[in-house]
């Protein structure tokens, strides 16, 4: 076995010149609550650990244009004791509320739970319904990219070796918007999504649905955002007709697995069902936050 | 032999120098290079919370953290919980109401629960029992512990 090697650089660029020129694994240290589990079960076998929490500029949560930057090294706990982020992105806290125990978020990050890469992580499809952009920093280029597009399959992301995520930018609300997620599991804590859906929707003066995002988890190899879930929503007032079409839809764009956790069946009418409550929570978030 | 790291840190008030591997989690250090056994390993995977501590304020499971990362951190652990001869109020409640079987469980769970208590002195049941979901007990069924936090809070409140 190799010897295993940690940095913990004080800057961005210090940092992806370690990952890009590392030859054996590297693997970035934030929460360490996925990378610490997976060397403990011999999953991986990493030979440099590069600890990015000494970068003070991904510890910090910053007003930005209205919206809110998130440092990736910003810890669960942190987002839930913000409260400004809280109030206005309550569907993004839903999920990052439901990453595992007081203890893990302590630790945990968002840009963890993306990158880790499971279908299942509770705060990535809110982000996704947030419409939050990753700011990722490689050894050459700066590049903005949507959540949405960082997930590939179980496990694996799009960045690239020596390439680490700096922040997310969560953009400014209109008015008359909500955004909620809900899961669901066997029990109420500790447990992983078998279903999980996010839903951010804009109501006009009337009441009327003008623009929304849908992210469905757990349900296919990466996070679905469905623009048919979003189509049943728009030009609505978000009543039963709509609700109903929405759950259809969602049911519709499930391409699940059977595992012990949940059966095709069952995954693919949960989702129509935790659609519907996600869409009428966001519409109850909607009208409150003026 | 591979390298090993000089770190300083300071658990429960006293300050510590120690030599350890990167491998090896602040839980590993506690136990077996500063002897301060009372933290427990349960799973080592984050999920039971025997291993529960403070790190900087924040209650941490000390087998999800390396000890590399704690260079220069506060650190609270079950030894600092007693002052001298006197029981913290979590402790003698504990005792007294039998909040506790085998006690595997119980040094993470009063952290944790002390944890709680600073941040809200009067939590309802509900909080308490949200707040200790990541601490397992095998023996209890649970309700003993939320009675003996209960009544911990209500004496630390002066009620």
């Amino acid at each position: 076995m190799s010897e295993l090697r940690y940095e913990a650089p004080a800057s961005l660029k210090a940092a992806a010149a370690l990952l890009a020129k590392e030859k054996g694994l590297a693997k970035i240290l934030a929460g360490g609550t996925d990378v610490i589990v997976q060397m403990e079960t011999d999953l991986i076998e990493p030979e440099l650990l590069v600890d990015i929490k000494k970068i003070a500029v991904l510890r910090k949560i910053t007003a930005e244009k209205g919206g809110f930057r998130i440092g990736a090294a910003v810890s669960g706990m942190e987002m839930m004791e913000h409260a400004a982020l809280c109030k206005s992105w309550p569907g993004v806290l839903d999920g990052v509320k439901l990453i595992g125990s007081i203890q893990v978020k302590a630790r945990a990050t968002v840009a963890g739970n993306l990158c880790n890469g499971s279908p299942a992580a509770d705060s990535v499809p809110p982000m996704i319904t947030a419409g939050a952009v990753a700011r990722i920093v490689g050894p050459k280029k700066t590049r903005e990219v949507p959540v949405e597009e960082i997930p590939l399959s179980p496990g694996k992301t799009n960045l690239a070796k020596g390439e680490i995520i700096e922040s997310f930018f969560l953009p400014k609300r209109p008015k008359n918007s909500g955004d909620a997620y809900e899961r669901f599991t066997p029990r109420t804590e500790m447990d992983i999504a078998v279903v999980g859906v996010a839903i951010n929707l804009t109501l006009d003066a009337d009441g009327v649905c003008t623009a929304a995002r849908v992210c469905l988890g757990a349900v296919a190899p990466t996070v679905i955002v469905s623009k048919e879930c979003a189509a049943a929503l728009v030009g609505t007032k978000v009543d039963q007709a709509a609700l109903d079409k929405l759950a259809a839809a969602a049911s519709a764009a499930c391409r699940p697995i059977d595992d012990k956790r949940g059966t095709i069946e069952f995954r693919t009418k949960v989702a129509g069902v935790l659609a519907r409550r996600v869409a009428v929570k966001a519409l109850e978030r909607a009208r409150r936050i003026a | 032999m591979s390298k090993k790291h000089h770190l300083a840190m300071n658990v429960n008030g006293d300050d510590y120098e120690f030599l350890c591997e990167t491998h090896q989690s602040l839980l590993d250090v506690l136990r077996d290079e500063l002897m301060l056994t009372g933290t427990k390993e349960g799973c080592a995977t984050g999920d039971c919370g025997a291993c529960s501590v403070t790190l900087d304020g924040r209650l941490a499971c000390s087998c999800l953290v390396l000890a590399v990362e704690c260079e220069g951190a506060k650190i609270g652990t079950i030894e600092g919980m007693a002052r001298g001869d006197v029981l913290h109020p979590l402790q003698r409640n504990f005792l007294e109401l039998n909040g506790l079987q085998c006690g595997i469980c119980t040094p993470g769970i009063l952290i944790a629960a002390r944890s709680l208590l600073e941040r809200n002195p009067d939590p309802s049941e509900t909080e308490i029992r949200y707040w200790l979901a990541g601490n397992l007990c095998r023996c209890t069924g649970y309700d003993k512990i939320i009675r003996s936090v209960q009544a911990a809070a209500k004496e630390m409140r002066g009620a």
